[in-house]
């Protein structure tokens, strides 16, 4: 209880930290992009009423802390493109991004769990070196280079879904066969990355005396790998997991973009490209937070599988 | 010993694809930005990856887009470790208070995902310049290479022969670069190779959402984003220009599983 406590009051820490960075970097710069956009118009008196409008004449903690309770109450200031609450502009994508990268994370568990159970019966034998090829090639396959080619093989071709033409989370089912695609685009290298790391972990467990004593003992190997290794194998591979969710959040920002997925990512590129820095820090913060929590959740995960990991971080 | 095919083969392959983009950048078969041949040609012996939707030779156009790559990838890494391991040599020897911040620090950072933290930098810096390109990626890569080199010197700390240099009187910046760093190598070139991977990707997922590097300069991360919008006439555009992308990662791929293997940490 004591360590949950403390692994949350760690993650309030970074997000005030994180949240304190991505507002200072971009409110000098917001003002002055705001100003751009009066462009011929921009006489003293107009400058000086955005600002006001803005409220950039008020001091910096003020600010902050008017930002900050937005995340509570959905007020998160205007977009400077859209003319439009940052943060009903957003609601529907948050939820379209979290499914998506929710979704490749449940596709990468699925996948490379029975993978390298299958997997790390090679070690040692010729194929061992077709599978280490054959898993560097899938690591170097660029996320949206797969989207390209699941798009128009699956999208122009058989015509199971329309790219570009997300059907809306209120269409459940038709909007999860949308998402799988880039759902699996985005999985491929990390499935790849997560079957490596967890055939590395199996075999230094099998090489350990515990299972050396349980099959001089009579126990056969397939039983062994299910009931001792796999849970001695568990917290390292939800720790590395976790990790995972920083690189799938990476995937999302781009492959949504190949795909035409409505998400953060894709508002994300285009407001960089308007700068509009009232989205662009939203989104920022939005993202930073999912993948901080998550790797959060992992650490409470690993304190009940493991109760001595609690232990030495204290 | 074994023979390391690994290391091998990712050599031959990484060093072919290298010469061919450097080539790219004094010579390339044709003129890339000349649209003289046909539109929409497959593949055949006079343009071998076909012509685009402009008639122009991708070949050219594939050997021209990998050199800014590569030199961007090279730079990035270059910024990342060497302040990287600047950062955590200091750190990891010295220890202390800056130790502790780092650590946070660099815990807190690696969290995020590289691309956004880039995105971030290079939409404060103004996207649409190489250089600003390379700044943010080069930014975004330091806390990866100090974490590796912080662990790596806060070992070597109390190994005896760094005591033993210690004594008899080398001093910090001696023993930190003559002593502890060629024993880090293998580790850092592990984390190069990794890194190198990144870096790539990096700049080319963004140069395809058309922040990174953006015409006239050619890269192969835009020229992808150009061909999925041809991929139904030209779909040899997209398949020559990725499977040459994935090629050289798969290349420096090797060359690091080459590197652990010989250092026997495959288990």
């Amino acid at each position: 209880m004591k360590y949950a406590f403390r692994r949350l009051s760690a993650l309030l820490a970074t997000m005030f930290l994180v949240s304190l960075c991505a507002f200072a970097a971009f409110s000098g710069i917001s003002g002055s992009a705001a100003e751009a956009r009066l462009g011929t118009q921009a006489t003293p008196e107009r400058v000086a009423a955005l600002r006001e409008q803005l409220g950039l004449n008020r001091p910096f903690p003020v600010r902050y802390a008017d930002w900050l309770s937005g995340f509570a109450t959905g007020d998160l200031g205007e977009s400077l493109t859209y003319r439009q609450g940052v943060g009903e502009l957003l609601r529907e994508k948050v939820a379209v991004s979290l499914l998506l990268s929710g979704m490749s994370f449940a596709l990468i568990v699925l996948c490379s769990v029975p993978l390298s159970l299958v997997v790390v019966r090679f070690a040692g034998r010729p194929l061992d070196a077709a599978h280490t090829v054959f898993n560097q090639f899938c690591m170097a396959i660029p996320p949206f280079f797969t989207g390209l080619l699941l798009s128009w093989f699956f999208g122009v071709t058989l015509r199971w879904f329309t790219p570009g033409a997300f059907p809306g989370l209120s269409r459940t089912a038709d909007a999860l066969r949308f998402l799988i695609f880039p759902a699996v685009a985005i999985a491929v290298p990390r499935i790849a990355m997560t079957v490596r790391m967890l055939r590395g972990t199996l075999l230094r467990e099998l090489n350990r005396d515990y299972v050396r004593t349980a099959i001089s003992r009579g126990s056969d190997r397939d039983a062994v790998l299910r009931r001792h290794v796999l849970k001695n194998a568990l917290a390292p591979t939800v720790a590395f997991l976790a990790q995972m969710m920083a690189e799938i959040v990476a995937g999302v920002i781009v492959v949504e973009q190949v795909f035409g997925v409505p998400g953060l990512g894709r508002m994300l590129v285009v407001s960089i490209s308007n700068r509009d820095y009232p989205v662009v820090q939203a989104i920022v913060v939005i993202l930073a937070f999912w993948v901080v929590a998550s790797n959060t959740a992992a650490d409470l995960i690993n304190a009940r599988i493991d109760p001595r990991l609690a232990l030495a971080d204290s | 010993m074994k023979r390391n095919y690994y290391l091998f083969a990712g050599l031959c392959l990484t060093g072919i694809l290298a010469v061919a983009a450097l080539l790219g950048f004094f010579w390339t078969p044709y003129d890339s930005a000349a649209m003289g041949a046909e539109k929409f040609l497959p593949p055949c012996a006079a343009h071998l990856f076909g012509t685009d939707n402009f008639g122009r030779d991708i070949f050219s156009r594939v050997m021209e887009g990998a050199g800014p790559s590569f030199l961007i990838a090279l730079s990035t890494i270059a910024i990342g470790a060497a302040g990287g391991v600047l950062l955590g040599a200091v750190t990891g020897y010295f220890g202390g208070l800056a130790d502790e911040i780092l650590i946070r620090v660099g815990d807190a950072l690696t969290a995020f995902p590289s691309i956004l933290l880039a995105l971030v930098v290079i939409s404060l810096l103004g996207p649409g310049k190489p250089v600003n390109l390379v700044v943010s990626l080069g930014l975004v890569f330091i806390p990866s290479f100090a974490r590796v080199t912080r662990a790596a010197y806060a070992e070597a700390r109390e190994a005896n022969y760094v005591k033993s240099a210690r004594l008899m009187g080398a001093s910090p910046a001696r023993v930190m670069l003559l002593h502890i760093l060629p024993n880090t190598m293998p580790v850092l070139l592990s984390a190069l190779t990794i890194g190198f991977n990144n870096a790539v990707l990096a700049e080319a997922s963004m140069s395809y959402l058309g922040i990174g590097v953006t015409p006239p300069d050619a890269s192969l991360g835009y020229m992808l984003s150009e061909a999925q919008s041809v991929f139904g006439r030209a779909p040899w555009y997209a398949l020559t220009t990725g499977g040459v992308m994935i090629l050289f990662l798969f290349g420096v791929g090797l060359i690091g599983e080459g590197l652990r293997f010989q250092e026997g940490g495959d288990v």
